[in-house]
């Protein structure tokens, strides 16, 4: 059958792989291809692109292909990928953004990335992002802002901001991010993308430069569902450097959950309980936010899923409590930096302490400055109890909230942000209105819960994003639900005018 | 609560961030702001809860004592704005 030859970088990273198995693409087509669309980037996605190495790789590709048969070709087989800068990749700069580590070349390879490569995949560059992770709008990169691809004057959610806004703008398939409070859902919901924060543990932070450890995870970024999954299957993995690694006997469906999501079953669906979280349905959601969210959850009528409301008060204390317990280990995580063993060197004369202090002055943004404070207040003594201890406990009984709410509920679902993606520059301003606008992200991270996010509508052409949330270990819930949604919707047929 | 310069040249000093003069004002300012933002959590009962470090069950992890291949020390001055030999060089202490 001759079908008209879609273009390369509108191929999803099955298609591709299939493509190049069937030998209807070489790899290097395939990444010479994706490398054209990035060179003439006008979003800003891109820290560093490898161009020579990833045609080098890809050649190389080519004349590996002959050793495999068909079915043990590696998953992501010459299938490009970007990995967001707060990511190590041997020999290739990994800045975070940050003026610090603007010339740091890391001696090893993260375990994500060793994964990405065992895979097969491509690495074609490293991605744009709020310095240090630390921003919801992507804009307090020392690299300067990434813009959204839907709408330039518009900001594409952060912290990922650069991994999302370059697989919406179709110059890479795959991308990896990194979800402290809500940095893969935030720009993949602005972005109009899909994006899962997996089951603290679940993806090795080994080789992840640490901003808060016991919040955050490495996740994937796609267009598809199925897309997700690929991606998710190849990173997921028991890790002993990563001494907070989940052991295999808890990870049910590991390397499975694409294949499981192909042969599902509408029983499967239909016996899902779901619910919507009153919470972040109300105070501080934009009003064709929530309306999205209402109008896209009849969706799951059509397969006999009456969509419940259940309502979770201690969410209230989410965002004041991820706040604290980010900035406390932010502070901590963030002491490495002295200028001396690596690492931005202002070169000032002076003690040792008067030069570390000056580097770091220099070194680090604003924001960045603003949460090693705030943290070393919340940590520092007399206050300890107040703010951080405290925030502690209310994290427990967040948990437990949810704990409870999944008794009764597989998925409790939320817009992903509460509101429109902002002008650029708006929100910057006044760091209070940038940590709200994670009112509906924080909740996950704090629970260790898997949450993902699938574009559901679109208001005056700009995406909204729809957070699915379940319980620890089952993102292969998540996968099915927003793979049913998706059939349904088709919006990532949808492409920005890049 | 507010944040007085004071408090805010001493946690610089705590974190070893030098902060400029100009800075103090607005950083003063903000951080009341912010800490009155925490402060909703007094709103909550938390007599009786435990504080939660990590969500998942951690459980202690053991290797056998085997050495394994470390760094090469080339590798770990590589990024070194300094070094001097075999070692990087830091500014004096006293």
């Amino acid at each position: 059958m001759q079908v008209v030859a879609m273009k390369i970088y509108e191929m999803t990273a099955l298609e591709l792989r299939d493509a190049i198995i069937r030998g209807e693409y070489k790899v290097e087509e395939v990444v010479s291809a994706f490398l054209e669309r990035i060179e003439k980037d006008p979003l800003n996605c891109y820290i560093t692109v490898v161009k020579e190495q990833a045609l080098e790789e890809a050649r190389k590709k080519d004349k590996e292909i002959k050793e495999y048969t068909p079915d043990k070709v590696p998953p992501l087989f010459g299938v490009p990928i970007a990995v967001k800068d707060n990511i190590s990749t041997k020999g290739i700069r990994t800045t975070c953004a940050s003026r610090m580590l603007e010339n740091y070349v890391p001696v090893f390879d993260a375990t994500v990335v060793e994964l990405l490569k065992q895979a097969g995949a491509i690495i074609v560059g490293k991605t744009n992002m709020d310095e240090f992770a630390m921003g919801s709008t992507n804009e307090t990169s020392y690299f300067g802002p990434v813009l959204n691809p839907w709408d330039r004057s518009r900001v594409p959610g952060g912290s990922s901001g650069g991994s999302a806004a370059t697989v919406a703008a179709r110059q890479v398939p795959l991308a990896l991010g990194t979800d402290t409070g809500g940095s893969i859902r935030a720009p993949a919901s602005y972005c109009g993308i899909v994006g899962l924060k997996p089951t603290y543990g679940m993806v090795s932070r080994y080789g992840l430069i640490a901003y808060a450890d016991s919040l955050e995870q490495i996740g994937p970024m796609a267009r598809t569902v199925e897309d997700l999954a690929l991606l998710f299957d190849v990173i997921e993995r028991y890790d002993p450097r990563d001494s907070t690694s989940v052991p295999p006997k808890f990870r049910p469906s590991t390397g499975r959950h694409l294949q499981e999501l192909r042969t599902i079953f509408p029983e499967e669906i239909s016996g899902l309980r779901m619910a919507l979280i009153s919470e972040l349905m109300s105070e501080g959601i934009e009003s064709e936010v929530s309306h999205s969210i209402m109008r896209s959850v009849e969706i799951f009528e059509k397969y006999d899923i009456m969509v419940d409301e259940i309502s979770i008060p201690e969410l209230r204390y989410a965002l004041p409590a991820y706040y604290i317990i980010a900035m406390a280990e932010a502070s901590s995580n963030l002491a490495r930096y002295d200028g001396i063993r690596y690492g931005f060197s202002s070169g000032a004369p002076g003690k040792f302490y008067d030069v570390i202090a000056e580097n770091r002055r220099l070194g680090f943004g604003e924001e960045v400055r603003r949460r090693i404070l705030l943290g070393t207040f919340v940590l520092s003594a007399g206050y300890y109890g107040q703010y951080y201890l405290k925030a502690l406990k209310v994290r427990r009984l967040i948990k437990e909230a949810l704990d409870r709410a999944f008794k009764s509920f597989d998925i409790l679902i939320s817009p992903t942000m509460p509101i429109l993606p902002p002008k650029l520059g708006e929100r910057i301003k006044d760091p209070l209105t940038l940590y709200l606008m994670d009112l509906c992200t924080v909740p996950a991270n704090l629970a260790g819960v898997p949450a993902l996010s699938i574009p559901c509508a679109f208001v005056n052409g700009l995406p909204v994003g729809m957070q699915l949330m379940a319980p620890p270990f089952h993102e292969d819930v998540l996968f099915k639900a927003a793979y049913i949604f998706q059939k349904e919707t088709r919006l990532y047929e949808m492409s920005p005018p890049v | 609560m507010s944040v007085g310069p004071e408090t805010v040249r001493h946690i610089a000093k705590l974190a070893r961030v030098k902060v400029e003069e100009e800075e103090v004002a607005k950083f003063s300012e903000q951080f009341s702001r912010i800490l009155e933002f925490f402060n909703e959590l007094d709103k909550i009962d938390v007599s009786n809860v435990e504080p939660m470090y990590h969500v998942i069950p951690l459980e202690n992890v053991l290797r056998e004592d085997k050495p394994s291949q470390p760094l090469d020390v080339e590798d770990a001055l590589k990024n070194a704005p300094e070094r001097k030999d075999k070692y990087f060089k830091a500014p004096p202490i006293i």
